[in-house]
């Protein structure tokens, strides 16, 4: 069975054999450092393309379709004209900050990348914290924004950083509570953890019906957490042009795109990897024949199929959904989802402590 | 010889910066929501706009003096580009006047080509704003979809007018030319594609919880608030008055067919909004009504190649898309008119909008423009 | 109401009114100064009740500035057009923005193109020509736009 680990572990050997474990890890870290840097562009390419399909399929349009098969490399070469494009900064902005701002979003994102389970035994860091780290650092997030935002000298771009900033604060406890709801169950911060306990059934399933109220609260308060619509207030180009980026242009624009692409990706993984059981594959319970087959696809297939079907989920609310406006997106965070996600976070400590899940 | 232009902030003596913590910023003339080039000026306080106010001017054209050196056959064609989004109505509106002041009699089959054609102009209109509207307030795919109808309808009209946009299709007298033969056929199967697609749009937009709550409640419009800010069209009908010039004032045939007037009472957006929606479905009632009853006979009566209206004054109204079109001719007895004023409903239209949006959020600004359904040139004329 | 009941009862309110034959509406000419009383009176009256002011313009008949108001009533759906014949030189006539609130959109453009000074008019600025706009209105027939020599 072909899987990601033993990819990584032979790799691990030839380098033990070759060089010292100090040379060893240090290339270790820079195949690593290459990887997520690849990986992040990838994705960015991937998902930009996907957005484009999906929309496209929604909207009873083609999509693109001129460059390469299908269109394939349509994002590849906006990416190519992003590059070659000016990188404008304006007059009376705070330049340090101005352009500090899209590499502070990309950065937070690539953090993210760590903790991430992408196959078995596949993980950069499989730290005991996991799940703490992840939204520690995504919160990391607004500080870029509200930097782009300030630093630009733009009405637009202020008014967008500000509403993007009490929107990812508060949305913040939502998306909080509702992982917590997971770990409350599992009793560990570490993604293996929980990884693991689901292997005789994903939380969403097992769960009951805390879980599937704290997956539906993590979604909605993930989406945004990452400004998508209907929650993209902090963009919304009807009422701000383009909210925080009005003034970034070429690759400044474009890391901002792409940081906001791979977040969508990290959140849905986060939610995979939570609630349904991230590279593990479907079991259920004793049926060993039946999880003896679902074993034979990789692990990897399962993550990055679970990661898409959640990004799909969230681009097929962007394409659907009206905006909110400002004071109903707060009134839902503070209103209903909050209270909603106190009180299930104290039924799944029921559920957990009584033992009723399965 | 003018008074300052500055912006008048109440209580304050800087003209460009308002009350501490006020934020004025301009939405225009380059911007997404205002679809063209209409100049806001809003002044915030944190999201709560306090005040709104339009600058015009940037797609002026001065058709009115334009048309002073235009004869009675050019006029009608310079119309067009005012409210281009329903340019047939507008067109209808200039004919009807000169008409009016020739006394021309409209052969019959004439007046139900137009009349047809003016439906289909208002659903092709209302399409539009249907989209452009649900895009402002964050909703992408419902263009795409009002698109898809809205297509067939400028095939029909390019089919007979030779033209998508501003048809030029009306002549003093009768339309320019007769229909198209598939004509019938076409306008058939564009019922039965709307009838059928029409039901997806409340599937798609006006059924969801999100829409219904950005539009309930917002930009409140009284009806004494209505009447007295000139307002026509969906806009007064959203407020539950009752203005159908087809109704009051019926122009060509009419008074002979079957449709409803459509009045919301609430006067919100979300009214404004229905009412629109539900007009499209009034409109295909008198689509169908005429559609196989198209009399024989000719398309446009006989009329002298030079046309001078007597000395006096003409005024004529129908209703466009928007509202109550008006043209009101001074003549001197020349074969081009003295003085042309054209009342466009949009211009109307567009001074409720600050008394609506005050002490409503930036997100309500989007929404009471869509629902207002401003057209640019419309306005600025 | 009938063209012929208007009339009487609009004699009733303003004698000074004058009436010009012509037209499918009543034509009324009044006397500038008279116009902010007779329009409250239009509008408030009960058997009148023209509460809707659907065109307000001006028409420059080279030796003087006409003000034409086209009035309709929702309730009752008569209408009346109300014209005033102001000096050229000095065109002044009262505001009717407080009674019609549209009219305050609509004055701001007659003033523009025309220079008819709307007097108490909570906001009589340019409304369509641009900013620091100097020189003669638009619209009047004598205007000459050294820019565009293009005539017609």
């Amino acid at each position: 069975m072909w899987s990601l680990n033993k990819i990584s572990d032979n790799i691990h050997h030839w380098l033990n054999q070759q060089f010292s474990p100090t040379w060893a890890l240090i290339f270790e870290m820079v195949i690593a450092g290459i990887c997520v840097i690849s990986l992040f562009a990838m994705l960015g390419l991937i998902l930009v393309l996907m957005e484009r399909k999906v929309s496209a399929w929604m909207q009873i349009r083609l999509g693109p379709n001129r460059v390469g098969p299908k269109g394939i490399f349509q994002s590849l070469a906006d990416t190519v004209k992003l590059l070659v494009k000016e990188g404008m900064t304006p007059d009376g902005a705070d330049k340090l900050l101005f352009n500090l701002a899209p590499f502070i979003a990309m950065i937070v994102a690539m953090l993210l990348m760590a903790p991430i389970a992408f196959a078995k035994d596949f993980q950069l860091w499989d730290l005991n914290i996991g799940v703490l780290y992840v939204s520690a650092v995504s919160s990391i997030m607004v500080i870029s924004i509200l930097m782009a935002g300030w630093a630009s000298n733009n009405k637009y771009s202020l008014m967008g950083a500000m509403r993007s900033g009490a929107q990812i604060v508060s949305y913040e406890l939502s998306a909080g509570l509702s992982i917590l709801t997971i770990v409350v169950l599992t009793g560990s911060l570490k993604i293996s953890d929980i990884i693991n306990a689901q292997a005789d059934g994903w939380w969403i399933f097992k769960g009951h019906i805390p879980v599937i109220i704290a997956f539906v609260i993590f979604i909605i308060a993930v989406t945004a957490e990452t400004n998508r619509a209907p929650f993209d207030l902090a963009e919304a180009e009807s009422e701000l042009t383009a909210g925080f980026h009005t003034e970034y242009s070429g690759m400044k624009f474009a890391l901002f795109f792409l940081a906001e692409y791979v977040n969508v990706f990290i959140v849905c993984a986060i939610g995979a990897t939570l609630f349904l059981g991230g590279w593990m594959p479907l079991h259920i319970g004793h049926w060993q024949a039946f999880n003896h087959v679902m074993d034979y696809v990789p692990s990897s297939i399962w993550f990055f199929g679970k990661t898409f079907f959640l990004i799909f989920l969230i681009m097929w609310f962007r394409w659907t959904f009206p905006r909110l406006r400002i004071d109903q997106l707060l009134n839902l965070e503070w209103k209903y989802l909050l209270p909603i996600s106190m009180f299930n976070i104290l039924l799944a400590t029921a559920v957990a402590i009584l033992g009723w899940h399965f | 010889m003018y008074r300052n232009t500055d912006i008048i902030n109440e209580g304050s003596q800087s003209p460009s910066f308002g009350e501490a913590g006020d934020l004025v910023i301009n939405v225009g003339p380059q911007h997404p929501a205002t679809h063209g080039v209409l100049h806001l000026v809003i002044t915030l306080n944190g999201e709560t706009i306090k005040k709104v106010e339009p600058h015009l001017g940037y797609i002026h054209r001065s058709i009115e003096k334009m048309c002073e050196s235009l004869t009675y056959r050019q006029f009608i064609y310079v119309t067009s580009r005012m409210d281009y989004l329903s340019s047939h109505i507008n067109n209808h509106a200039c004919a009807l006047c000169v008409e009016k002041g020739m006394q021309i009699e409209v052969p019959e089959r004439a007046q139900v080509i137009r009349v047809l054609m003016d439906e289909l102009t208002r659903i092709a209109s209302h399409e539009l704003w249907w989209g452009a509207m649900a895009m402002d307030i964050g909703a992408f795919t419902p263009f795409f979809h009002a698109f898809r109808e809205r297509e067939t309808i400028n095939e029909i009209m390019e089919d007979t007018c030779g033209a998508r946009l501003t048809m030029n299709y009306m002549v003093p007298g009768g339309v320019m030319a007769d229909i198209h033969p598939e004509f019938q056929k076409k306008v058939k199967g564009f019922i039965t594609l709307f009838k059928s697609k029409v039901d997806e749009y409340a599937e798609l937009l006006t059924g969801n919880i999100i829409f219904k709550n950005r539009m309930k409640d917002v930009g409140v419009l009284s009806k004494e608030d209505a009447i007295s800010f000139g307002c026509t069209g969906p806009v007064a009908r959203g407020s539950g008055v009752s203005c159908d010039i087809r109704k009051w004032y019926p122009y060509e045939i009419y008074d002979k067919l079957d449709f409803e007037e459509i009045i919301e009472t609430a006067g919100d957006s979300l009214a404004r909004y229905m009412v629109r929606l539900r007009e499209m479905k009034q409109s295909v009632r008198i689509i169908e009504q005429l559609i196989d009853n198209i009399p024989e006979g000719d398309f446009q009566a006989k009329t002298k190649a030079v046309l001078k209206l007597p000395k006096g004054e003409f005024y004529s109204r129908v209703e466009t898309a928007r509202g109550e079109f008006g043209v009101y001719i001074v003549s001197e007895g020349a074969t081009t008119p003295y003085r042309i004023k054209f009342r466009s409903p949009g211009f109307s239209n567009l001074s409720a909008l600050d008394h609506m949006a005050r002490g409503s959020k930036l997100g309500d600004l989007v929404a009471m423009m869509g629902t207002l359904d401003l057209v640019i040139p419309d306005i600025d004329r | 109401m009938a063209n012929e009941e208007l009339k009487t009862k609009i004699t009733e309110l303003l004698a000074t009114a004058t009436f010009e034959e012509g037209g499918e509406w009543l034509n009324i000419v009044i006397a500038p100064q008279d116009w902010l009383l007779f329009a409250q009176q239009l509008r408030n009256d009960e058997s009148l009740q023209f509460d809707f002011l659907f065109c307000l313009t001006c028409i420059d008949w080279k030796t003087n500035l006409t003000m034409v108001y086209h009035l309709r009533s929702t309730k009752y759906r008569h209408n009346i057009v109300v014209r005033s014949i102001l000096d050229r030189n000095k065109p002044e006539i009262a505001s009717v923005s407080g009674i019609w609130k549209t009219a305050v959109f609509h004055e701001r453009e007659a003033y523009e193109m025309f220079g008819v000074d709307f007097l108490d008019h909570p906001d009589l600025r340019l409304l369509i020509l641009p900013d620091g706009w100097e020189g003669k209105n638009p619209m009047r027939k004598d205007f000459e736009d050294a820019v565009n020599m293009i005539k017609l």
